[in-house]
C-alpha cells in the first residue's frame, strides 16, 4: 500500500510541476507584450515600460523568473489581480467554498441517483428498466449543460416560481461567514429560513452540474456491473445458496464499486470545469465565474493562479481516490 | 430411492425458433454415498448438466425435465427460496477454476462464515471456530493466518481447497466437483483429489464427479456416465466400462489415454470435433467421428438401450453379450 | 465455431442435417461483419442517421437554408416559429432579435459545429497518433517525457484547459478549434500508446523486424492500422465532445464572435430573451444536443461493433 502510494506521487510531482512550466509559460505566450497585458495599460511611455518590466520582476532571466514564482506558489503567494489590486491567493479563497458546496452537492446528486439506477439497470438487463435509464443517462451525457440549466431555470423559477433564478441566498438573510458554504453557515447560525433560503438556491445549479457525472456514473456502473456478474464467483455464491440481494449487494457490487470509484474521482474535474459555465449562469460567486471573468478582463495573474490551483485540487483529489482505490482493492493493499 | 434422481432432463440455448441442444433426454441418479463420474469432451455437456441441478441456468437458458428430485422433493417445483436453502448445504458444488471462484474483496474467513451464518446461523466465534476446523479439515496449514488472506494471496491449489471447504461446510450429502483438478498443477492434482475423496468416504456424501480425464474416474468412481455432444453415450459400472466398453466412443477414449498407448509411436486420438450448434448429424453424433459407422449410423439416432446400470447408445454394440434386447 | 472445419470430419455429408452448410462458408469480410453488428443496434443506426442528416446540412447549407445567416429583415424582428401564435410561413422557426431567419441560422451552424469537430478533431488525432506511436517504439525517456506531457494536460479538467488556451490565444473560432483539439490530444497519444505497445510484441511485428522494416514502415504501415479500431471510436465520441465543447466556449463568449452563426454563440446572445422568445433560446440547445447524442450513439455503436470482447 505505501509502495503504491509513493509510485502514485512519483507520478504526480512531474505533473505538477509541469503545471506550474505551463501557468508560467502562460503569460509569456501571450502574442504581445506581457507587460502591457499584466498592467492593462496600452501604448505606454518606454520609461514607464522599462520600469513596469522591474516591478513585475520581467527583466530577470526566465529560469530566475520561474524559481521566483515556484517558490512564491509554494508560500502561498499567486501574485495580485491587476483589476482588484488585491491578492489572487485570497480572492480565490473567498470564492472556493461557493463552488466546493455546489461541487459536493452536485456529486452527492450524482452518486445517490446515478449508482443505484446503474444497479439496477444491470440487474434487470433488456428490460424496459434498462434501456430507460441507458437512455436519460445518455441523454444527460450528451447535454449541453449551459442550455439544461437555462431550461430548469425557465421550467422551475419563471413558469413555477419554486426556485430562485440566481445567486446564493436571499438578500435579506447575511449570515456571518466562518466555513463559507452557506448550508453549514446557516446551520451554525441556527436560522432555518436562511438555510431554507441557501438549499433553494442550491437546487437548480446542483442539477445542472449534476447531471453529466450523474450520466456518466450510470453508465459506468452498469457496465461494471454487467462484468461482475459474469464472473465465476458469482456463480459461485449463487451456489452456496446466498440470496439473489446478497449476491447482488454484497459480493458484485464490491468489485463493481472499484473501478466506479475512480470514474467518481475523475468526474471531479468535470465538475469543477462544468462549474465554469454552471456559476455563469446561476450568477454563483464561485471560482468559475471568476476565472471566466478575468480572462475577459485580462487579468492574467487571476487566470494563472485560477488554473495553477484548480489543477491542484484536482491532482490532490486524484490522490485520495487512488487511497480509496487502494482501500477497497484487497489486490492493491496488500 | 436414490438420493437425487433425474428423468429425461434437457437444456436448450439459443432463441425458441432456434435452439442450441446442451444437453437432451437425460437421466441419472445417484445413491447416498456414491460416487459417479461422468466423462466427456469439452462442450459434451457435463457441465450444463449440473448446473441445471443447481439452477444456475439463466435466460436464455431453458431447463426442462420429467423429473429431477432431490431426496424424495422435487427440486422444479420447489419455490426458488425453498431451492436456494438446499444449495450449499445438501447440495454442493466446487468449480474448475478455484481461482476465480473466490471473490477476490473478502478473505477466506468472510467467504466461509458468510456461508455458515446464511445457512446455519450462531455467534460470530462461534463461526470463526467453525471455519478454523474445516479449514484444518481440508489439511491447510496455518489456518488461522490463512483465514485472513485474500484469494489472490493464496495458490491454486490453496484455493481448491478452500472452496472444497466452503461446499462441505454444511455437510453436504450431494458434493458436485466439476473438473476440480483441470486448472491445478499436476503435482496437486493428486493430492486434491485424494482429498476430495477422503472426506467422501469419511462423511458418506456422495460424489458426482465431472471430468473430461477417463484415469481419474477409473481409480475414484464407482458408476461411470459417458457423455457427446449433450447426450448419454453409455453408462456402467467402473469395472465393465473400463474392461468391456460397449460404446466406439467410450473405447476410442480409452485407447487416447496415454497409458494405454505405452511404446507406441503416436498417441491414439479422436478425428474431427464435437458437432456444433447446428450442425449436430441427422443420425448418431457420433457417425462423422466412428470408426465403424455404417449406413444405419448416417441416417438414424440410435436410442439407449439396455437396464441401468448398463445402458448404451449404440446400433452397433462392441461387446454386444452383455446387453439384453 | 468455424463450420467449415468441421465438416472435415463429416463422412457422407448427403445425409446430414439441413441445417449444415455443404459449402465452407468464406468469412464475411471485416467491413461487412462491422456492419452487420452495427445494423443490430438500433440507437446506432438512430445515430448514423441524425449523423448523416447534418452531414447533408452542412454540406449543402448554401442550397438548403432559405436565407442568409446574417441577412436582417428589419420588419420581423422576434416573429415565432410557423407553427406558433403569430408565426409567419415564411420564416418557419421563427427569427432572432434582429431579424434573421432561425433556420438559416441553425443551418449553417451545423457546418460550423461539423467543421470545428473535423479540423480539431483532425489536428488531435493526427497528431496524437504520431506522439502515441514514437511514445511506443521509442520507450525510455521519449516515453516518459511525452506521457508526463500528457498526464500535464490531463489533470486540467477539460473546460478549464480550453479555457486557459484561449486565454494565451484570445478568443475566436480558429483559436476555439486549437484549444479542442489540445483538449483532446492525450487520449488520442494514450489509445495510440496502449494499442501500439500491445501490438509491438505481437510476432507478426517482429518478423516484419526482421524482414528488415525500418520504424516508419513498420509503425505505420505494420502496427498503426491494427490500432485503428479504438482510435475510431475515440474520434467518434470525440467529435460529439468537440462540439459541445466549442457550444460552451461561444457560449462563454470566448469562442466563435457574433454574428457568426455558430449555436453556443448565438444562445448566449439571446439570452436576454429567454422568457419573451423562447425558441431563440430553445431551438440552438436542442441543435447541440442532438448533433451531440447523434456521434455518442454512433460511437456507442461502433464500440460494440468493433470490440471483440462483447461479440457473442
Amino acid at each position: 500500500m505505501i509502495a503504491f502510494l509513493l509510485r502514485r506521487l512519483g507520478v504526480l510531482i512531474p505533473t505538477f510541476i509541469g503545471i506550474t512550466l505551463l501557468v508560467f509559460a502562460l503569460i509569456r505566450l501571450i502574442p504581445g507584450d506581457p507587460v502591457e497585458a499584466m498592467s492593462g495599460e496600452r501604448g505606454m511611455e518606454a520609461s514607464r515600460h522599462a520600469e513596469l518590466l522591474k516591478e513585475f520582476g520581467l527583466d530577470r532571466p526566465l529560469p530566475v523568473q520561474y524559481a521566483d514564482y515556484v517558490y512564491k506558489a509554494v508560500k502561498g503567494d499567486l501574485g495580485r489581480s491587476i483589476v482588484t489590486q488585491e491578492p489572487v491567493m485570497r480572492e480565490f479563497l473567498d470564492r472556493f467554498p461557493a463552488t466546493f458546496e455546489l461541487a459536493l452537492c452536485a456529486i452527492i446528486f450524482a452518486v445517490v441517483i446515478g449508482i443505484p439506477a446503474g444497479i439496477l439497470a444491470a440487474f434487470k438487463r433488456n428490460s424496459v428498466i434498462d434501456y430507460g435509464v441507458m437512455s436519460v443517462s445518455l441523454a444527460g451525457y450528451s447535454m449541453p449543460i449551459f442550455w439544461w440549466a437555462l431550461l430548469l431555470i425557465l421550467f422551475f423559477s419563471v413558469q413555477l416560481g419554486w426556485t430562485p433564478v440566481s445567486g446564493r441566498i436571499a438578500i435579506e438573510y447575511d449570515p456571518q461567514v466562518v466555513t463559507g458554504m452557506m448550508l453549514v453557515d446557516t446551520l451554525l447560525e441556527g436560522d432555518f429560513e436562511a438555510f431554507r433560503s441557501a438549499l433553494s438556491h442550491l437546487i437548480l445549479p446542483t442539477i445542472a452540474l449534476g447531471t453529466i457525472p450523474l450520466a456518466t456514473l450510470a453508465r459506468m456502473t452498469r457496465s461494471a456491473m454487467l462484468e461482475v456478474l459474469g464472473e465465476d464467483y458469482v456463480r459461485a455464491a449463487r451456489a452456496r445458496g446466498l440470496s439473489p440481494l446478497r449476491v447482488v449487494g454484497r459480493h458484485a457490487l464490491r468489485n463493481a464499486l472499484i473501478p466506479v470509484i475512480t470514474v467518481i474521482g475523475l468526474q471531479v474535474g468535470t465538475l469543477l470545469a462544468g462549474a465554469i459555465l454552471t456559476e455563469t449562469i446561476f450568477s454563483w460567486p464561485g471560482i468559475g465565474k471568476w476565472m471566466v471573468e478575468a480572462i475577459h478582463r485580462r487579468d492574467y495573474p487571476v487566470v494563472q493562479g485560477g488554473i495553477l490551483m484548480t489543477a491542484t485540487i484536482v491532482i490532490l483529489v486524484n490522490l485520495i481516490v487512488d487511497v480509496c482505490y487502494g482501500i477497497v482493492n484487497p489486490r492493491i493493499r496488500h | 430411492m436414490p438420493l437425487l434422481e433425474i428423468k429425461n432432463l434437457s437444456v436448450h440455448f439459443g432463441t425458441p425458433e432456434r435452439p442450441v441442444v446442451a444437453v437432451e433426454k437425460l437421466d441419472l441418479a445417484i445413491d447416498a454415498g456414491e460416487v459417479v463420474g461422468i466423462v466427456g469432451e469439452s462442450g459434451s455437456g457435463k457441465s450444463v448438466t449440473s448446473l441445471a441441478l443447481m439452477g444456475l441456468i439463466d435466460a436464455p437458458g431453458r431447463v426442462s425435465a420429467d423429473a429431477c428430485s432431490f431426496d424424495g422433493r422435487d427440486l422444479l417445483a420447489m419455490k426458488k427460496r425453498e431451492r436456494r436453502k438446499l444449495l450449499g448445504r445438501d447440495i454442493a458444488m466446487i468449480f474448475q477454476d478455484p481461482v476465480t471462484s473466490l471473490n477476490p474483496c473478502f478473505t477466506v474467513g468472510d467467504h466461509l462464515t458468510e456461508t455458515l451464518a446464511v445457512h446455519e446461523g450462531g455467534s460470530r466465534k462461534a463461526l470463526r471456530a467453525r471455519a478454523l476446523e474445516l479449514l484444518r479439515q481440508v489439511e491447510i496449514p496455518d489456518p488461522e493466518r490463512r483465514l485472513a488472506a485474500y484469494p489472490h494471496q493464496l495458490s491454486g491449489g490453496m484455493s481448491q481447497r478452500v472452496m472444497i471447504a466452503l461446499a462441505i461446510a454444511c455437510n453436504p450429502r450431494l458434493l458436485i466437483a466439476d473438473e476440480p483438478t483441470t486448472a491445478l498443477d499436476v503435482t496437486v492434482q493428486a493430492q486434491v483429489l485424494e482429498l476430495l475423496l477422503r472426506l467422501q468416504r469419511e462423511r458418506g456424501m456422495a460424489l458426482m464427479l465431472i471430468t473430461h480425464d477417463l484415469g481419474v474416474i477409473a481409480e475414484t468412481a464407482h458408476r461411470v456416465m459417458v457423455m457427446y455432444a449433450g447426450q448419454v453415450m453409455e453408462t456402467g459400472t467402473a469395472d465393465d466400462l473400463f474392461t468391456h466398453p460397449q460404446h466406439p466412443y467410450t473405447e476410442a477414449l480409452l485407447s487416447a489415454l496415454p497409458e494405454n498407448n505405452v511404446g507406441r509411436e503416436r498417441l491414439q486420438t479422436i478425428p474431427g470435433m464435437v458437432p456444433g450448434a447446428f450442425d449436430r448429424p441427422a443420425g448418431c453424433l457420433l457417425a462423422p467421428r466412428c470408426q465403424y459407422a455404417q449406413a444405419r449410423c448416417q441416417s438414424e439416432r440410435p436410442a439407449l438401450r439396455g437396464n441401468p446400470p448398463c445402458q448404451v447408445r449404440c446400433h452397433f454394440p462392441l461387446h454386444a453379450d452383455g446387453i439384453k434386447e | 465455431m468455424t463450420n467449415s472445419s468441421d465438416n472435415t470430419a463429416v463422412a457422407d455429408p448427403g445425409t446430414l442435417s439441413p441445417l449444415n452448410p455443404l459449402n465452407p462458408i468464406t468469412p464475411p469480410s471485416p467491413l461487412a461483419e462491422l456492419w452487420r453488428d452495427f445494423r443490430r443496434n438500433r440507437g446506432a443506426l438512430l445515430g448514423l442517421a441524425l449523423v448523416l442528416v447534418f452531414v447533408f446540412l452542412a454540406v449543402f447549407a448554401n442550397w438548403v437554408a432559405p436565407y442568409s445567416p446574417i441577412e436582417q429583415y428589419r420588419e420581423a424582428i422576434l416573429v415565432p416559429p410557423a407553427w406558433a401564435e403569430g408565426g409567419r410561413m415564411q420564416f418557419l422557426l421563427g427569427t432572432d432579435p434582429v431579424g434573421r431567419d432561425m433556420l438559416s441560422r441553425l443551418i449553417y451552424g451545423t457546418r460550423l459545429s461539423l467543421l470545428i469537430g473535423l479540423v480539431s478533431i483532425g489536428l488531435s488525432m493526427s497528431l496524437g497518433i504520431v506522439l502515441g506511436l514514437t511514445a511506443a517504439y521509442r520507450g525510455g525517456k521519449t516515453d516518459i517525457a511525452i506521457m508526463r506531457c500528457m498526464d500535464v494536460l490531463m489533470a486540467l479538467p477539460s473546460l478549464l484547459l480550453a479555457v486557459a488556451v484561449i486565454a494565451i490565444l484570445g478568443p475566436g473560432l480558429i483559436n476555439a478549434m486549437y484549444a479542442i483539439a489540445i483538449v483532446q490530444l492525450p487520449s488520442f497519444v494514450r489509445l495510440t500508446r496502449a494499442a501500439a505497445l500491445g501490438e509491438l510484441s505481437r510476432d507478426y511485428v517482429t518478423a516484419s523486424r526482421i524482414a528488415g522494416a525500418g520504424p516508419l514502415r513498420l509503425m505505420f504501415i505494420a502496427v498503426l492500422p491494427n490500432c485503428l479500431a479504438p482510435l475510431i471510436v475515440q474520434a467518434t465520441l470525440g467529435f460529439s465532445t468537440a462540439i459541445l465543447d466549442a457550444a460552451a466556449l461561444g457560449f462563454l463568449g470566448l469562442g466563435a464572435q457574433p454574428p457568426t452563426p455558430e449555436w453556443g454563440t448565438m444562445l448566449s446572445s439571446a439570452l436576454e430573451f429567454i422568457q419573451s422568445a423562447w425558441w431563440v433560446v430553445s431551438l440552438p440547445g436542442i441543435a447541440i444536443l442532438l448533433a451531440v447524442l447523434a456521434f455518442n450513439l454512433m460511437g456507442d455503436g461502433l464500440r460494440d461493433a468493433l470490440d471483440p470482447k462483447l461479440k457473442r
